[in-house]
């Protein structure tokens, strides 16, 4: 049984392909990690399955439903920890999760306390009536952590999910992110730059690198296939040593001058 | 609760928290007010339009909910920047209770701006008739849903800021300055006429005017009539584009 199966999928930005024909399927109840350098295409393939974006070709299938023809089945079966900020910061964190809890129709007897215990599982309880604006990056990034396990969805997507949060966080998250796993065999499809978090979480990986997967298989196996010592070394020894620089802000301007009047 | 109300809700809670912002608003219509209302108001007189104040001011409300829904419709540029948008992309709800949600949030901040246009233009001399008031808060909210929808129809469209002053100089100037709010829609020259009659506007303004002081230039009915039509149109549109938007 399959929660995420994905065939030959494309998607091009105009001339540059930044998903180049990517397969791979993702069992029902595993974690998997998807790794790749900056730019491979992580965030990309993310927005096909997650309904934000059109694939250019391709197929793919959540829990049986496709993404682009019942994006609405798809949505009720998927939760998402952005990479990208989403909160809406001239709210308070509690309205945040209160918004996201009535979005996907959380019982009201369960939406209070699971939003309590949430909040105070990322420690912001006691703030939770201020307005995010006035919260530290990472303290923001707990409030989107703890919005995304609001309502127990049976896929879980996390796009960096840890990313500039302190280590004490990190290991509370991903202690959280278990045992939904565990309990309600929740399937996490994440990605992450730290890989001594994919060697310890992941039951399966796949990396990806200029749109491509490159290998796949369990943290083990990867390990032992490229004769490295650690995750991180076989990482390195796959996608080379060269640094990616597609986050430069420059760049991202000019993306968004670009795409002003052409909608994709 | 469900998805429409929550939405609506964020949009009246945003509103209510940024006083700056509904002050700042009120800058605009208060000046025209007073400069035109006291600066034309002597001439208007002479050329035996009666008192301009009475005449102007249902044309300075107008303009107060269109200025404010059409900047109600745009901020879901700032949602696509700021990100909250793609929460609500992802979330299992229809594009179209999205859209509805924003839509009549943003309206109703509107008519809460008109409101307070009407109330600051009693200040400066707008006596106007109140036997028509519920039809009154029916026009303005028919004119608050329509540019609020337009309003998000053509951010749908954009994907940062600077369109908005294109949206602001080519669609919303041109749509007031051309409604029959400043000057009568009698004797006009037959362009100006032609533009004023396919001008949505100016059937809102018309409206506000017919129900507030009496004289409606086109009549009551029409002004309903037609203003009830494009603003069901312009939902239709609305949600058409918001159904489109890609993150
Ligand atoms: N809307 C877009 N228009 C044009 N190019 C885009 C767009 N979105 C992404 N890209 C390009 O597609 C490529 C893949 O981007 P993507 O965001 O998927 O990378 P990523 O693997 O998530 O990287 P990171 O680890 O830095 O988050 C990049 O080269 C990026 O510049
Ligand atoms: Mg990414």
């Amino acid at each position: 049984m399959f929660s995420i199966e994905v065939k030959n999928l494309t998607k091009k930005f105009g001339q540059f392909t930044a998903v180049d024909n990517i397969s791979f399927t993702v069992k029902k109840g595993s974690i998997f990690a998807f790794l790749g350098p900056n730019g491979a295409g992580k965030t990309t393939t993310i927005k096909m399955l997650t309904t934000l974006m059109d694939q250019t070709s391709g197929e793919m299938l959540l829990n049986g439903f496709n993404p682009r023809t019942q994006s609405n089945e798809v949505r009720k079966t998927f939760g998402i920890v952005f990479q990208d900020p989403s909160v809406d910061d001239e709210l308070t964190a509690y309205e945040n999760m209160e918004i996201h809890g009535v979005l996907y129709k959380v019982p009201n007897s369960i939406l209070k306390p699971r939003i309590e215990q949430l909040m105070k599982f990322v420690e912001l309880w006691d703030r939770k009536d201020e307005l995010v604006r006035n919260f530290s990056g990472g303290m923001k990034r707990r409030l989107e952590i703890a919005r995304g396990f609001l309502h127990h969805p049976k896929i879980l997507f996390l796009d960096e999910p840890t990313l500039g949060l302190d280590p004490q966080t990190r290991n509370h998250v991903w202690n959280y992110i278990k045992k939904l796993n565990q309990e309600e065999e929740t399937t996490v499809f994440f990605t992450t730059h730290y890989m001594a978090e994919a060697e310890k979480s992941a039951t399966e990986i796949a990396i990806i690198d200029k749109g491509k997967i490159i290998i796949q298989g369990t943290p083990d196996e990867l390990v032992k296939k490229t004769g490295s010592e650690n995750l991180e070394d076989a990482f390195i020894a796959i996608t080379g040593h060269e640094i990616r620089e597609e986050e430069a802000n420059s760049v991202d301007g000019m993306r968004l001058q670009r795409r002003m009047w052409t909608r994709k | 609760m469900n998805a429409i109300y929550i939405l609506w809700l964020r949009q009246i809670k945003r509103y209510f928290r940024s006083r700056a912002r509904i002050v700042g608003s009120l800058g605009q219509p208060l000046l025209f007010l007073v400069a035109l209302g006291f600066g034309f108001g002597p001439i208007f007189e002479k050329a035996g339009g009666g008192n301009y104040i009475q005449f102007l001011a249902p044309g300075i409300i107008a303009m107060g909910i269109l200025f404010t829904a059409v900047f109600s419709g745009i901020e879901v540029i700032w949602d696509k920047q700021f990100g909250f948008l793609k929460e609500t992309l992802v979330a299992p709800v229809s594009r179209f209770e999205i859209m509805l949600g924003r839509t009549l949030g943003g309206a109703t901040v509107a008519i809460f701006q008109g409101v307070l246009v009407f109330l600051l233009s009693l200040l400066i001399g707008f006596r106007p008739e109140l036997s028509l008031l519920p039809v009154a808060i029916v026009f303005a909210a028919l004119i608050a849903i329509f540019f609020t929808a337009l309003g998000t129809a053509l951010a749908s469209m954009l994907d940062d800021m600077q369109g908005f002053q294109l949206i602001m100089n080519f669609l919303v100037m041109p749509t007031f300055f051309l409604s029959g709010a400043l000057f009568p829609m009698q004797g006009l020259p037959p362009a100006v006429a032609a533009i004023a009659a396919i001008n949505p506007l100016s059937y809102g303004v018309d409206g506000l005017r017919g129900t507030l002081v009496g004289g409606a230039h086109f009549g009551l009915f029409t002004d309903l009539g037609i203003l009830s039509i494009v603003t069901i149109l312009s939902i239709a549109f609305g949600s058409y584009m918001f159904s489109k938007i890609r993150v």
